[in-house]
């Protein structure tokens, strides 16, 4: 599988500040790709030079090994963080006309809508003013505006905000199947679960640079601390505290678990687990053993932290 | 369908069905009408009202002077002492006229007094004081030894005839003409300028606010949404125009003839009517005389400079309204910008209505028309009078130009602006978007 998208040392700058600094991504072909960053890392300026909405200062973006042309944009489907639609003009008329901004065919964008509307069950908004509907309920046609013209690459900035928990679902669930359908999609989000749930590929920007970039798993095992969460039942607890801080270092923790264990968090230093497990077999019942895998959030704050 | 013409369907059609703009299409000529009836109507009610007026005339020359007529009445109340004039004329009069007794007829020069409540009007002392004269001139003609008679029949009245060195005759009046028919072409423009330029700004604005704009332009060229926008609002200008002028010509029939009809109904044929029906005569074989010479105005010059005025202007314009809606978030923001636009502007109909029509082929008449900012305006209401070809060629290709540039730089405004949200920005950020 190629590369969906290819950006390649884009740099940015707005007057004195730099926004991109020589940053490099690639987009698997038929991926959900984590796009993550603190505000004002600049990730909207590089959505931006992806959308052709602002051209790079230098670097060159590829859209499925081509280099970027004005005509890629029917083959983007794009939603910002800051969305809305015209308040004033009616639901049906304002997705076909935002349909044929993208270049598609009257007829086809008619076609395609009649899809979603009846797959959304929202036939009877057709001849609504946005402002009459309720902000979730605009952020669907939003969602439907978005993918409607069947792009190859989806961009998603924010996606589930605003969106009440059965919607988020709904959306969630659309996402997934157009995914499964071929499209590729890149996720910006603050929102940590999501990325840990649905992404396979996750690339951090921190003022202006690219710093972690791969498969999610890889990265994941690059920032393993080979840390265990042990829960045990003993009746020598200071024996056994005695024996592991020998070898390890140890502190207390808390997860949740049925039985009134002791809980400790081991990190391992340069022994194995099995040295560690020998040990607490000694004094008593094993009832949790659990490598402690760095969640999304935690690469997060540590890389930007750092 | 291109994707511009789709943007100008979709301005167009959002402008149009538009509440307050239906409202204000079929609304104005209504109210215009309406004011212009009203106004009639009320200075005929203020012409009903006479104006009663006392005078006590100690010298006896003047009463029999004071004739009445339609708006005003003499009252002569010589007979009582003054006091009790001045007593009678405080209570129900407007005012009064005071001759006190004097030796020679001329003294009445600085002696007539006027006492009354309220202030006289111009006209009420500009006619007392006509009467005055009239009677210490007709005493200086009779001490000099002068027939007052002669002397009128000895007084000449002439008119200069006006021609051009091409031997058409022209009329005296017909500078007034050309300073109304450029002006009002000028005046169009300016004001299609202020009010559509302020639609367009108002529509970049909303998209603005609305967040819609990051959807549209991931799909179009910020260049392609702002001329769309331009072109679709002056769509719907041009419409709200011809139905402005459509209903404003039939409302005033329909009022004039309403009008016409009442006054014809409530009095019988009267002498004075009579006069009025022969000056009529007068006034219509002048005016014919006039429409003639306005027929040999250079129409055809006329209408095509204003095409072309009418859209360089325009454009050159509301690119910048458009660049001013892009840069701030709300209309109260725009204040502060939209004073730069809206001087030269204002500057260009000054000019038009003082300097044109004094010396419509002056120095600062023809610079303001060659000026790009100004010369939609200034040029048409010097068109009129002439204009060399030279000059006018070379105030369209400036405004041509600058209207290039002036998009250029708006859509560079453009582009930036509409991306930043929740700030002011300042003179200085404006000039720094440029080098994005």
């Amino acid at each position: 599988m190629g590369n969906i998208l290819e950006v390649q040392n884009v740099v940015k700058q707005y007057g004195d500040y730099t926004a991109l600094n020589k940053v490099s991504l690639q987009v698997p072909t038929g991926s959900i790709y984590g796009l993550l960053g603190p505000n004002g890392a600049g990730k909207t300026s590089l959505i931006r030079i992806i959308n052709q909405i602002t051209m790079p200062d230098s670097g060159t973006v590829l859209l499925d090994g081509e280099l970027l042309k004005p005509e890629h944009v029917q083959y983007i489907g794009y939603m910002p963080e800051e969305r809305g639609l015209y308040k004033t003009m009616k639901v049906g008329e304002q997705c076909l006309y935002l349909a044929q901004l993208k270049g598609m065919p009257l007829s086809e964008a008619k076609k395609q809508l009649k899809y979603w509307f009846e797959k959304f069950e929202i036939e009877s908004w057709w001849d609504k003013k946005i402002q009459e509907l309720s902000k979730g309920m605009a952020q669907k046609i939003q969602f439907i505006v978005t993918v409607l013209h069947q792009p190859k690459l989806l961009i998603l900035d924010e996606p589930f905000s605003g969106f009440d928990p059965v919607n988020a679902n709904l959306i969630k669930d659309e996402i997934i199947e157009l995914n499964k359908k071929g499209t590729s999609i890149i996720f910006s989000t603050h929102r940590m679960e999501s990325v840990e749930e649905m992404c396979d590929y996750i690339a951090l920007i921190h003022k202006s640079n690219k710093l972690i970039e791969g498969k999610l798993e890889d990265v994941k095992r690059q920032f393993r601390s080979n840390t265990f969460q042990v829960g045990i039942l003993t009746n020598d607890v200071e024996g056994l505290m005695v024996k592991l801080t020998q070898k390890f270092k140890i502190d207390q923790t808390h997860f949740k678990s049925l039985n009134d264990d002791l809980k400790l968090e081991v990190a391992l230093g340069e022994h194995t687990s099995n040295e560690l497990l020998s040990i607490l077999t000694n004094f008593g019942q094993v009832t949790h053993f659990v490598e402690k895998i760095p969640s999304v959030n935690d690469i997060f704050i540590q890389t930007v932290s750092k | 369908m291109s994707i511009i013409s789709l943007i100008i369907k979709r301005e167009f059609i959002a402008k149009v069905r538009n509440k307050s703009f239906i409202v204000m299409t079929f609304l104005s000529p209504l109210l215009f009408v309406g004011m212009a009836v009203l106004v009639g109507f009320l200075s005929t009610m203020n012409k009903d009202s006479v104006t009663q007026i006392a005078i006590h005339d100690e010298s006896g020359l003047l009463k029999k002077e004071f004739k009445n007529d339609k708006f005003t009445h003499y009252t002569d109340l010589s007979a009582m002492p003054f006091k009790t004039a001045k007593d009678t004329a405080s209570n129900s009069y407007e005012g009064l006229i005071f001759v006190p007794k004097v030796t020679a007829v001329q003294d009445l020069k600085e002696k007539v007094e006027y006492i009354s409540e309220d202030s006289p009007s111009l006209d009420f002392i500009s006619d007392v004081e006509e009467v005055i004269d009239s009677v210490i001139t007709q005493e200086n003609l009779k001490v000099l030894g002068f027939d007052a008679e002669k002397i009128d029949k000895a007084k000449a009245d002439s008119s200069l005839k006006l021609s051009k060195f091409s031997g058409e005759e022209s009329l005296k009046g017909l500078n007034e003409i050309k300073v109304v028919i450029g002006g009002l072409f000028g005046y169009l423009i300016m004001m299609f300028i202020v009010i559509y330029g302020n639609f367009v700004m108002r529509s970049v604005i909303e998209e603005k606010t609305s967040r819609i704009i990051e959807i549209i332009i991931s799909s179009v060229k910020p260049y392609q949404l702002m001329m769309g926008k331009i072109i679709g609002n002056s769509l719907a200008g041009i419409l709200q125009f011809l139905i402005w002028a459509i209903v404003g010509t039939l409302l005033f029939f329909i009022a004039s003839s309403f009008l016409g009809l009442q006054m014809g109904t409530s009095s019988t044929v009267s002498p004075e009517m009579m006069d009025a029906a022969t000056a009529n005569v007068d006034k219509m074989a002048k005016l014919q005389m006039y429409i003639n010479e306005i027929s040999n105005l250079p129409l055809t010059t006329l209408i095509i400079a204003f095409i072309i005025y009418f859209i360089g202007g325009y454009f050159l314009y509301s690119s910048l309204y458009a660049a001013i809606g892009a840069a701030v978030d709300s209309e109260t923001d725009s204040q502060q910008f939209l004073l730069p636009i809206i001087m030269p502007l204002i500057l260009g109909v000054y000019i038009g209505f003082f300097t044109v029509i004094n010396d419509p082929h002056g120095t600062v008449a023809t610079v303001f028309s060659i000026i790009p900012f100004t010369s939609p305006i200034v040029m048409l209401m010097r068109i009129p009078f002439g204009v060399p070809l030279w000059q006018l060629a070379l105030s369209i290709v400036l405004l041509f130009g600058t209207f290039i540039f002036v998009v250029w730089f708006a859509a560079k405004i453009y582009r930036v602006g509409i991306l930043m949200y929740g700030k002011k920005p300042t003179w200085k950020e404006l000039y720094k978007w440029l080098k994005y």
